[in-house]
């Protein structure tokens, strides 16, 4: 069998000294790139590269590189996480480009992720919304009860489990034209209004998550659909529908 | 611990209204089409018929309150329309140097503002043209077969009177408001290719604004589920052909039929 033949690119990445600074897309030649490597390692080539010149590497945030941290947020080629679908940067690989092309390497673009150096933007603003009510109470004060005590219903145990396998990564902020966080926050919401122990707080729960998303300074939601269809995990726009009943619902009453 | 409720404050309510609205004017859409069709019905009987139904709806005072109702909604969503639009784009303050949105979104839903903008434009335009000239102008007023006797608002032909200021004078006698001729204004207007077109566009504005809006209107109430929403998607979508192709139908019509 063949080795496949590598692969010419060049790439124009955006570089930013630091969070004040003004960044500027660069340009990067890099050659004879394995198909079969991915994207994550592809950078880290040109990284390799440029620090044997003695420039500054691009800074690009990663962690498990298995598709479940959600770390590596980067705007590839237009679209969150690149051209595949279903999967996140470190996901990606490099038989999805072809030889002779330009590929855009941009972070996130939000005003509630500012970046922090380069590709990498700060998301605590997703930790503050879970603060604001991603939680339940529980009695650990010795008579805890058994989880799996009580009965629930498949079908929604089904649907709290996939709302739950939100990996916090972004991209639905990042595709979004209005920079709005509504995917990730109706899923947080979601995975527990579906089940008994997220009765408790319910109400308050959709009431802060949604307030506190909206001090962060994400965007209103337009129903575009541009969310679910980034996804690396397919989280689904139902949970948006459910969003908006409950905080209607729990406004009101 | 909560703070204050959600209805105060937040992007959400404003989505809550932006849909209550704008499926109002879905429904709104629907009357005045049904209204508006009459003016195929050819010949003296349609113009009667026609202007008969325009009497109705500047008389009748459930419709007036109705056409408040219309007015309201258009002005709120258009408020509330540009409140959104800002708060959109105040979220991304700085764009991507390279963006694919055509990958997954439609253009319609990535245009709401735009297309908004050109269909307020449109209604001006469109009041202008008729309801303006129509309340506050001197319109034609409509007659008898014969084509001299004018008409009395409840549709009575005065023979030999004369009309002023609205008013069918007979002897010196006021008999009553005349029924004015709405029908005539429409068809000469349509003689004019670029209202024609004028009107055809903003029908396509509309058409594009509610590919997206129906569906979306739903969403944002909060409404869906897995039964029904496929339905919903392509009942808007039937919607946002129909609707405003059988409106653009009627200027050209009226324009190749005169
Ligand atoms: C016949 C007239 C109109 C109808 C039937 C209509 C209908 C709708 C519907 C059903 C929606 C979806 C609401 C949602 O997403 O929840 C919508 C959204 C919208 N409309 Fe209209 N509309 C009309 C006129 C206008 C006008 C005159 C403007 C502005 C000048 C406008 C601006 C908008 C905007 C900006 C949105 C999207 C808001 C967002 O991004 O969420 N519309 N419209
Ligand atoms: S909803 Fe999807 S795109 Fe958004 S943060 Fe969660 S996993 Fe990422
Ligand atoms: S590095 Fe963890 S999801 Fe990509």
């Amino acid at each position: 069998m063949s080795q496949a033949k590598g692969l010419n690119l060049t790439l124009k990445i955006w570089r930013q000294q630091n969070a004040k600074s003004k960044g500027k897309i660069e340009t990067y030649q890099i050659e004879n790139i394995s198909p079969d490597s991915s994207f994550l390692e592809m950078l880290d080539i040109l990284n390799t590269e440029l620090i044997d010149k003695g420039e500054i590497p691009v800074e690009f945030d990663h962690d498990c590189r298995e598709g479940i941290c959600g770390s590596c947020s980067l705007y590839i080629n237009g679209e969150p996480h690149g051209p595949g679908k279903r999967i996140t940067t470190c996901q990606l690989h490099m038989r999805s480009f072809k030889d002779g092309d330009t590929i855009y390497i941009e972070p996130w673009r939000a005003a509630a992720f500012p970046i922090v150096k380069d590709l990498i933007v700060d998301r605590s603003a997703f930790d503050r919304i879970q603060h604001a009510g991603g939680y339940i109470s529980v009695n650990t004060s010795g008579n805890t009860v058994d989880a799996n005590a009580t009965p629930i219903d498949k079908h929604d145990a089904d649907e709290a489990f996939n709302s739950a396998t939100c990996i916090g990564c972004g991209a639905c902020v990042a595709a979004c034209k209005n920079a709005s966080a509504s995917l990730f926050v109706s899923a947080k919401i979601s995975q527990y209004a579906l089940l008994p122990q997220g009765q408790v707080e319910a109400k308050d729960r959709v009431l802060n998550m949604v307030k506190q998303a909206e001090k962060e300074g994400f965007g209103p939601c337009s129903n575009t659909g541009a969310c679910e269809v980034e996804c690396p995990k397919g989280i689904s726009l139902e949970n948006i529908a459910r969003m908006n009943r409950e905080f209607l619902a729990a406004s009101i009453s | 611990m909560s703070e204050s409720k959600g209805l105060i404050k937040s992007h959400l309510v404003k989505k809550y209204w932006m849909a209550f609205t704008g499926l109002f004017l879905c429904l709104f859409l629907v009357g005045h089409l049904a209204g508006n069709l009459q003016l195929f019905i050819p010949g003296y009987s349609g113009q009667l018929q026609f202007n008969e139904y325009a009497v109705f709806m500047t008389t009748n005072p459930l419709i007036k309150i109705m056409s408040y109702v219309t007015y309201f909604s258009i002005l709120f969503h258009a408020v509330d329309g540009l409140v959104i639009s800002i708060a959109n784009k105040k979220a991304r303050p700085e764009k991507y140097a390279y963006s694919k949105p055509g990958n997954n979104s439609i253009w319609s839903s990535r245009n709401m503002g735009i297309l908004g903008t050109v269909i307020l434009v449109y209604i001006v335009i469109h009041m202008q043209n008729f309801w303006y000239k129509f309340k506050f102008g001197t319109p034609p007023h409509m007659t008898a077969e014969d084509g001299v006797s004018p008409l009395l608002q409840d549709g009575t032909a005065v023979k030999g009177g004369i009309v002023e200021n609205g008013e069918v004078m007979l002897n010196g006698e006021n008999m009553g408001a005349v029924m004015g001729d709405l029908y005539t204004i429409v068809l000469e207007s349509f003689q004019n290719p670029i209202i024609v077109a004028f009107y055809v566009l903003g029908m396509i504005a509309i058409g594009f604004h509610l590919v997206h809006g129906f569906q979306s209107g739903f969403q944002s109430l909060g409404l869906r589920n897995k039964k029904y929403t496929p339905i919903v998607s392509k009942l808007g979508y039937a919607f946002a052909v129909i609707v405003p192709l059988l409106f653009a139908l009627i200027p050209i019509y009226m324009f190749i039929a005169a």
